[in-house]
Order: C-alpha cells, then structure tokens, then sequence
C-alpha cells in the first residue's frame, strides 16, 4: 500500500458513440489499468457523455438511439455508466461545459458536502474530498485543440488544466510531440496522462456504421446486445449517414461566427 | 440471385489461439462476408483449430485450455465450431496435413464412399498438373470446398526458410484455397506477386482487407494478462472468466518452450541439414 494519498478519479468520455464500439469500452479499461499503475490514482467510475443531437455532426442518429446503445453495452459494468445530461441539451454544449457540470454533480453527490456551500464551481478536489474528474479521449481529440474554430482556448486550459486528461494513442498520432510543441500544453504536461494502447484495436465508429450499411457483420466489434438493438431498430442506413451533410457542424458555427462579427 | 452455381465452402483456421481472442473471430465474420459479397461462395462453416502442444511455440499453454477457451468464445455462434483433433495428434503435424484431414472428414460425410478414394490418389495428380485444375474442385457435384482462413502473417511466413514445405504451400493454395485477412504492415498482393508460385494460384487466394483495424494480438493480451491488464473488451467476457478462475498467463506460462526450438523448424532443418 503506498504511503501518499490516492486521489479517486472519476473519468468522462464525451463523443457521439454513433454507435459505441468495443474500442470506446476498452479506452475506459485502459485508463484505468494505467492510473492504478501510477499508484497515485483509484478510478471509481466511468462516465459515458453522448453528445447532443445539436452538434450536427453527418451521420449522427438520434441521441436517445445513442444512448440506448450505451446503456447496453455497459449493463454488465459494474463502473462505466451512462450520462444523459449533456444529451439533453437543446443547443450543443462545450466540452469545458459538460466537463463543468458533471464534476459539480459528482462534487454535490460526495460525502459530508452541503449544496449551499457550494458557490462556486471550480472547487477543487483537495478541498472537498471528492473524486477528481478528469476527461477521457482519444489521440484525435488532444489534437483537434489544434483545429481552428473547434475549441476555445480558455476551456482546453480550464480542461488540462484544472481537471486533466487521460489520452489514448492511436497508431499515426504522436500525443507527446503534440503536448510539447504546444505551450499551453506543456504547462499542464503532467495533467495529460497519456496512455499507449499496444494492442492495436481501433475500431472507428465510422467503419462500423459503414459495415452495417453494407450488411456485413460487426461482430465481435460493437457488444452483442448492441447489435441486437441496431438490427431491431434498422439504425445506420445511407439515409441516416447523409443526416447532417449539408450542416455546419455546431462549435464550428458558433466560433466562425463569434470571430467573423468582432 | 445469381444464375450460375454457387460454391459451398468451409473455412478453417489453423493456430495457436493462445488465447482466442475477438480479432480471431471477426476474421470468420469479415472472410464470411468477402466470399458472400462475390456471389460465388455460400460459407456454411468456421473451423477452429487450434495446434497441438507439440509445436512447442513459447508460451503456448496446454491444447485442453486453449480449446476450451475456443470453445466457450464459440459457444454462441451458430456457424464456428471448434476441433480437437489437430490438438490431440502427439506429434506436430503440418497445417496441410490438418487441411487434408478436414477436407476428407467433410467429404467423407457424403454417402459416396469413392470419393474418399479418389480424393486421395487425385490430389496427388492434380498437384502435379497446371494451376487450371485449382479449378476443377469448384465444380465438384458433392461436399463443400475447404479453404484455409489466415492472417496476412501467415501467408508472408510461407517466405520463412524451414517453416513450410514448397509443395505444401502448393497444395494449399492449389488445391484447397486461402483466404488471407490483411493486417496493417503487410501488403498480401506485393508479396503474392513476388512469388511465382503464389503467383500461379492467385485465384485462389482471397484477400479481405480489414478497413476496422482490430489487430487484437494474443501475445499482447497475455502480457496484459500477466501484468493484472484488463483485456475486457477484447476477449470474449466467458474467456475472460475463465482465465480467471484456471489462473492461465503468468510469467511463468509464458517462459514455456522458450529454450525450445519450434517444431516445424526442428523438423525441416533436421531433414535439409541431413539430406
């Protein structure tokens, strides 16, 4: 048992799991096998985000489809579950936001708190005793940071900074290279945990959705009782991937739009 | 539909399966689809064979386990079984070997007993001839084509001094058929190409392209495995459980054979450095 103190962590996904794949519940596993290592680190829960209908990305079916499929792929978890909050929302929300909420919620739910003494939102775990919720991603998503327009700057620092992030490899991203060559990344390095995964299992949703169109097989891939569902409710056709084709994804709107009138 | 006839067909994957893992399953699903998607095949079954103790790979835990694993992974699909019969011969046999057993259990399932027969003195005629009569056995009236089902590895391994038999790899991409599920590293066409052997039968070498790259290596499930490693997710949950309770993959499992050469290259060195 080590001497220091184990911080308890909560991590979040966020993504469209359109659908979820074996790939998105491995990335959970992953990060925890890889905080325990630490022996710094006790993951007590994981929380699945499905994004909101509004983000308008292609392809995206409806979010209550989305969120069906998670709950089943996780019913025999005993520590990854699903969150409909975010998903709820009528307009898109940032992830700083998301990331925002569900840490207050967890906060609000911890031992010993009184709701009224929490005024503010950025409380730190230290202080109250609750878990730290850190944001679990893929590669793809810490370099997205880079794409104009698609995050704002204060929240990828309130995000690494103030929270942390638990990053997943793929084969062709290099997360260190990016971590260093950015410096507000940099500051926060040892906020980015990044976690390599060595067994090469990067089952794209995007794949997916295309073998279902096809009518080939995705088993072994997506959960069984995932499967069964898509099949009984006739999700992912050529109609619902071209869902979204003609819009402009949502932060992408909001952004272009902001920096366009100033 | 379409009008002209379509080839019944069988797929067998010869390995290790040390332990089975989601990736050897999808390559069932993904060659199923390939061969369908062409209009000419109808695959009716898998075949999951998995190699005797004898073949002394490093790390390879006993034949008992692995088919049992095998088999629970297995146990909820209605079209892959799996066979002990390559894992209970005491000596290492050649994967050509394992094909023609299977083929000639399939054929033998036919009432017509003379096919049996002919299969065995005809295979050696038709290895002798051209590559058109790789054709022939598409034609056949009675019992379903047998083809091999691998990873692009294997087929690059053909290359691999001592590990195969030329005229077993003749046989099999000849005779039977190879489907070959591309990994990323490895371009199954060039290396076709390059062999004119391979080359001659390229008809019967069926390359799928894995697009969802789910290169789930068993090795590194087992040493996730032996550092307490989730591998939820990549292995079927029953496998998992029974990892578990039969305490399979530990360091020590895995330093099983390592001062031990592998028996196919024991086999041919032995003969080619006594010949």
């Amino acid at each position: 048992m080590p001497n220091h103190k184990v911080t308890e962590v909560v991590l979040l996904a966020c993504g469209s799991f359109n659908p979820i794949t074996n790939m998105h519940l491995r990335m959970f596993e992953l990060a925890r096998d890889h905080l325990h290592d630490t022996g710094q680190y006790n993951v007590v829960k994981g929380i699945i985000s499905p994004v909101g209908d509004a983000y308008k990305k292609k392809g995206l079916i409806e979010a209550s489809h989305r969120l069906e499929m998670a709950r089943l792929a996780t019913a025999n978890s005993d520590w990854i579950t699903v969150d409909d909050w975010e998903s709820l929302q009528p307009e898109w929300l940032e992830t700083a936001k998301v990331v925002r909420d569900a840490s207050m919620r967890i906060i609000l739910r911890a031992p010993g708190i009184k709701r009224e003494k929490v005024t503010s939102v950025r409380v730190k775990s230290k202080m109250i005793n609750g878990p730290q919720l850190m944001l679990l991603c893929g590669a793809d998503v810490l370099e997205s940071f880079a794409v104009p327009n698609l995050w704002k700057q204060e929240d990828i620092a309130e995000i690494v900074g103030f929270y942390g992030l638990v990053c997943i490899t793929r084969s062709g991203s290099d997360p260190y290279k990016f971590i260093q060559q950015s410096d507000d990344l940099w500051t926060h390095h040892k906020n980015i945990h990044v976690v390599h995964e060595w067994i090469t299992n990067e089952i794209s949703a995007t794949h997916v959705r295309r073998a279902l169109r096809r009518g080939h097989s995705v088993r072994y891939l997506v959960p069984e009782n995932v499967i069964d569902y898509i099949r009984e409710q006739r999700l992912y056709s050529a109609e619902s991937e071209r869902k979204n084709s003609d819009i402009v994804l949502a932060p992408l709107q909001r952004y272009t739009r902001a920096s366009s009138s100033s």
